[in-house]
């Protein structure tokens, strides 16, 4: 065992550690292996006093680079920030029908519109912009408020039924329970509901809606964007299709609300979420 | 007191530092001058030498025209807009499985290199050792051959060792900085480039590149050479498994060979046997990884066979056939061996392979060329050509315009004011030529189906025809809508198609349109 074991073909002295015959020659290491390994520890030692690393009480030393992960994001932002700064700039000072017409500019903004809605807007319009029932579909074409890009902003701008901003889109529905009775309210959702699947529009309810619908909705039942009172001819239904569904909306209607976004995203984010919700297909 | 003498026991033990097991942890490199050698091998390795820094160093400035749209660079890894040009041929990131095939080819064909002519790459290919032959040139323009290199280094410093060992340094450092230069001009346009560093204005990556680059190679070639190869490279430890019997290596013959003798004429004259070998040690001179070959094969042995040049030189001024020492297999060295010896009941006797007159007996060589044809050379090789002609083949057949189509998830579909139902799609259209060219998206196969492009055309059609510029993806956002009465089922699959109308060329699409229930 202690006696030392020389290998007999290269006669050089193994490290007595042995796996089925196999045996370990203990050559010497070269000498430069052995100052590569003191750089490699001289380093490690210069990498932690130029950055930091070694832990305090409550924090650790920062370093006599200073530098910091936040501070790399910070210049990584701001570095993001200065790119976009010209196109942001141009956003800013353009109309949204004309970014619309900029092909770069579009881009741009569809892809700033985006990542806001993502923040601001999806918690009631739902990741995909689909909406669900009293929020409405941002895909589609209908247009409670008008679905030009200028309408659009607008409506972001100044919110729906929103207390906080003078120039809000409003408008209310009369609560017709107190109207009709309840048997007039079941014939005219009857109508309405035909008015959508191109049934007979001469029908009982008809005069109950020319009577007490026409005004907002329109003779035909094609809405009238500016009252924010929604087309009842198309298969588009913000509260459900449903005859009773509607009947229910007709007695006592809901109204949806929506924040002015202006004050708090600033008039860039606005133009850009109308141009990426226009872009969502609907836009007029 | 009695005598009775006390049964001690006596340890089988050892201290763990005793002198009789001590090593030194740690050697010192033992310096090496190689003594320049010429023959068909030495000049076989200069024509590889001046082939291979010839196409590293002038590669990056050969030019290919492409046309005003794509560089003029023949040989270029544009990082920067993910390109790779190499002549004629343009790769995209997606294909960079090229690239990779090129690999696996490079893995194989040093398989089958190293199974058939053992380590060729090594001894005459590798970088390592053209650089160090390199700067070995260098060495011996400077400070002369062997014996004045190995004088000088002995000798004390003064001004004239002070001033040779500057000069050396200096151009090895000049011909580093060359060499971490010529790197980065394979990732920029070099002339521009050239013009940047000399000026200052090049990033700072490139002077951090050719910095270390120049660090590497002035450093593994000028100073550390052979370490390199015996303590860094995992190679010469790969090697051993793909070396068998039938593998060429530089070998020492000493079924002919020995007993070497430095007095031939009074050993014979006494009767006793004397081999061709004169222990001459002109191999060991010339080996530039300082070893002797005649102890056999070795994991420091390079093959770069400039020992059997400095023996061939000396068997010819002593009239005895070449090849002393010389490429061949371990089965055909048996063979001899066993011819020598008797099959191993005596000694080397070297009459027993020559031919009275001298020069060998008939029938004995040092190694039969068939010998290193063996069926996993053929599957090695097989191997290689196999992914050769399927990367050829994927070049040929490879699409230069291309359609991919994202299906929108969310929401996969939407109900429109006349119950029409609409799906989205980003299409994007990669046009692989530098060239900008017309292309004509259209649908087909979606029955009323019509479709919408965001940003291009407003008025719903069937097709709508889009620029691309020259080797760019374009994205485009598609809209696609098809009237209820026709929806046929929750899923209906259909095409889209894109056709450059210029010359044919065209490429499809299958997507899925999603209706509700």
């Amino acid at each position: 065992m202690s006696d030392k074991h020389i290998d007999e073909v290269s006669g050089v002295v193994t490290t007595g550690h042995e796996w089925d015959g196999i045996r370990e020659l203990d050559n010497p290491m070269p000498r430069w292996w052995l100052w590569t390994f003191y750089a490699t520890i001289a380093w490690a030692l210069a990498y932690t006093i130029a950055y930091p690393a070694w832990p305090l009480i409550s924090s650790a030393t920062s370093g006599v680079l200073a530098w910091s992960s936040r501070g790399e994001l910070r210049t990584e932002l701001s570095a993001a920030e200065a790119t976009r700064a010209e196109y942001a700039a141009r956003v800013a000072e353009l109309p949204v029908e004309e970014i619309l017409a900029d092909d770069t500019l579009r881009q741009f903004a569809t892809s700033a519109g985006a990542a806001a809605f993502r923040v601001n807007c999806v918690q009631c319009h739902g990741s995909g912009a689909a909406g669900s029932p009293g929020y409405p579909n941002l895909n589609d074409d209908e247009w409670l408020w008008g679905g030009t890009a200028e309408d659009i902003r607008a409506t972001i701008a100044h919110g729906v039924r929103f207390s906080g901003d003078d120039e809000t889109r409003y408008s209310e529905m009369t609560a017709f329970a107190d109207i009709l009775d309840r048997e007039e309210v079941a014939t005219v959702a009857a109508y309405v509901k035909s008015l959508s699947e191109g049934g007979d529009p001469a029908g009982t309810g008809a005069d109950i809606y020319a009577d007490n619908c026409a005004s907002c909705h329109g003779e035909t039942g094609k809405g009238e964007p500016s009252l924010g009172a929604p087309d009842l001819t198309d298969a588009i239904w913000l509260y459900g299709s449903d005859v009773g569904e509607i009947a229910a909306q007709i007695r006592t209607p809901k109204h949806g609300v929506m924040p002015a976004w202006q004050a708090r995203l600033g008039e860039t984010t606005v133009k850009e979420l109308a141009v990426y919700v226009h872009s969502l297909g609907g836009g007029q | 007191m009695t005598t009775t003498s006390i049964e001690v026991e006596r340890h089988d033990a050892e201290a763990v530092n005793s002198a009789k097991i001590r090593q030194p942890l740690y050697a010192a490199r033992k310096k090496i001058f190689p003594k320049r050698a010429s023959g068909q091998f030495r000049r076989f390795k200069w024509l590889v030498m001046i082939v291979t820094l010839g196409i590293y160093y002038l590669t990056p400035w050969l030019r290919f025209d492409r046309g005003p749209h794509a560089p003029d660079q023949a040989v270029l890894v544009d990082l920067a807009n993910r390109r790779f040009y190499f002549f004629f041929i343009e790769i995209w990131p997606q294909e960079f499985f090229i690239v990779a095939g090129l690999l696996v080819m490079a893995g194989l064909g040093l398989f089958l290199l190293t199974s058939t002519v053992g380590r060729a790459w090594c001894g005459y290919t590798c970088p390592q050792t053209v650089w160090v032959d390199l700067f070995l040139v260098i060495e011996r323009a400077v400070e002369g051959d062997r014996n004045a290199r190995m004088k000088l280094d002995a000798a004390p410093w003064g001004a004239r060792k002070i001033a040779l060992r500057t000069v050396k340094h200096a151009i090895w450092i000049a011909i580093a900085v060359a060499t971490g230069g010529a790197w980065i001009f394979y990732f920029a346009d070099a002339p521009t480039l050239l013009s940047d560093l000399v000026t200052g204005e090049a990033a700072p990556v490139a002077y951090m590149t050719v910095a270390l680059l120049t660090a590497t190679t002035y450093t593994f070639g000028g100073l550390m050479r052979e370490q390199v190869c015996t303590y860094m490279c995992p190679w010469p430890r790969i090697q051993a498994a793909m070396l068998d019997e039938n593998s060429l290596t530089v070998t020492y013959n000493d079924w002919r060979g020995e007993p070497r003798t430095r007095g031939a004429k009074k050993a014979l004259a006494a009767g006793k046997v004397a081999g061709d070998c004169v222990d001459c040690n002109a191999c060991v001179v010339v080996c530039p990884m300082g070893i002797d070959i005649r102890d056999g094969q070795q994991l420091e042995c390079i093959t770069c066979a400039l020992c059997i040049d400095a023996c061939d030189a000396v068997m010819d001024k002593l009239g005895r056939a070449r090849g002393l020492i010389s490429y061949a297999t371990l089965a055909d060295y048996n063979t001899n061996m066993a011819i020598a010896t008797g099959g191993g009941a005596h000694a080397i006797d070297p009459s027993l392979v020559h031919k009275p007159g001298g020069g060998l007996a008939d029938g004995i060589v040092p190694f039969h060329l068939s010998r290193i044809f063996q069926p996993r050379v053929f599957i090695y090789f097989a191997g290689w050509a196999l992914i050769g002609v399927a990367l050829v083949y994927a070049l040929m057949v490879r699409d230069r315009l291309e359609v991919n189509v994202l299906h929108d998830r969310n929401p996969q579909f939407v109900v429109l004011s006349d119950g029409s139902i609409r799906n989205g799609y980003t299409v994007k259209l990669l046009n692989k030529i530098p060239e900008p060219r017309e292309v004509t998206v259209s649908i087909d196969g979606l029955p009323g189906g019509a479709m919408s492009v965001v940003g291009i055309d407003r008025a719903e059609g069937a097709a709508v025809d889009v620029a691309l510029d020259p080797d760019r993806l374009k994205t485009l956002k598609i809209y696609v809508r098809q009237p209820r009465e026709l929806v046929d089922g929750r899923v209906q699959t259909f095409r889209f198609l894109v056709e450059d109308a210029e010359n044919g060329e065209n490429a499809a699409y299958t997507a899925n349109f999603d209706a509700p229930e």
